[in-house]
């Protein structure tokens, strides 16, 4: 698959997701089980996503380097209600700044 | 038919809500493009992620996937798992609209968390609709503008690892998983996605630990909460 075919793959099967709930029965989506674990899926995902992008490196190994210093200073500002793009911009810094220091 | 907005509706708090929503987020789109040029995309379809995909969520872990060398496959299966809450969205705004058919498609593609937010958040209907319409509508506009001018500005940057742009990704998937994170269940998901993550990220190639680690929300959401509401 091609970037082109995955990037609009992907633009299609969102719509379509949120064109089902407009459509769809309701009794379909309002299962216990269905609304249990749909909160928690971008919880999962997203989890995973940090882990991936802040401390694996290319092979997967646990490593330690300027993203996790960035990741730690996000975490500072979220915890100081900082908004989304002070909280993206300060880590990128952060990182930036780590790399330049080592060399 | 007395169903158009009358002029006392737009002095309610929805619009101002809307408005305020919509400009924050639109603003963070920035973000947004000059990832997805990071990551690898291009220009034209950074962009075109924000046009037709428009679920910040969604395109931050597409351009994830694909800018740790997964897979395009495994990058639309992490984007359009995590569009699924995006049904739920519409499922509750569908009633609250009331919308003839042919509208319900726009109001789909602007159903995202923002613009449902709002809208639950307002006390009567009417607002609850004008809260809809003007976040999603502002949030469109201004998010489609600002990927843009973030994919132009990350396209003229070069390296992006050197402006920490990877450490920013990083920080945007903490900075959406953030709110989500209230109870024990939500933790329990996100420590067990944790783990999955490291134990299968070094015998795995890129972008299939993320949807073994989406087996956490199964794990922890499927076994019935037996007896828990008593206490």
């Amino acid at each position: 698959m091609t970037l082109w075919v995955a990037v609009l793959l992907a633009c299609v099967l969102a719509f379509l997701l949120k064109l089902s709930g407009y459509l769809v029965p309701e009794q379909v989506l309002a299962r216990p089980w269905v609304q249990r674990v749909t909160p928690l899926l971008p919880v999962a995902l997203l989890s995973s996503l940090v882990v991936t992008q802040a401390l694996l490196d290319g092979s997967g190994t646990l490593t330690l380097d300027a993203r996790a210093a960035g990741v730690v200073v996000a975490v500072v500002a979220l915890v100081l209600r900082a908004p989304f793009l002070l909280v993206v911009v300060l880590a990128a810094v952060t990182a930036a700044l780590v790399r330049l220091m080592a060399g | 038919m007395s169903e158009r907005a009358r002029f006392a509706d737009l002095q309610g708090p929805a619009l101002r809500q809307g408005l305020a929503v919509g400009l924050a987020t639109g603003a963070y789109g920035i973000s947004c493009g000059a990832l997805g040029v990071a990551a690898g995309l291009s220009v034209w379809q950074t962009v075109l992620t924000s046009l037709l995909l428009f679920s910040g969520g969604s395109q931050f872990a597409f351009f994830g996937v694909i800018g740790a060398g997964g897979s395009p496959v495994a990058a639309v299966a992490t984007s359009t798992l995590l569009g699924v809450r995006n049904a739920f969205y519409g499922l509750q705004m569908v009633r609250v609209l009331d919308v003839p058919r042919f509208v319900r498609p726009l109001a789909a593609h602007l159903t995202i968390d923002e613009s449902t937010a709002v809208a639950i958040g307002q006390r009567d209907l009417r607002q609850a609709r004008i809260g809809f319409w003007v976040t999603g509508l502002t949030v469109f506009a201004l998010w489609n503008l600002t990927t843009l001018v973030g994919a132009l500005a990350g396209d003229a940057l070069g390296d992006p690892r050197a402006y920490g742009l990877d450490a920013a990704a990083a920080a945007a998937f903490v900075a959406l998983l953030w709110p989500r994170l209230r109870g024990r269940e939500p933790l329990a998901t996100a420590a067990l996605a944790v783990v999955l993550t490291v134990v299968v990220a070094p015998v795995a190639p890129a972008g299939v630990p993320v949807l073994v680690a989406g087996l956490a929300a199964l794990a922890v959401g499927l076994p019935r909460p037996a007896g828990r509401a008593v206490a």
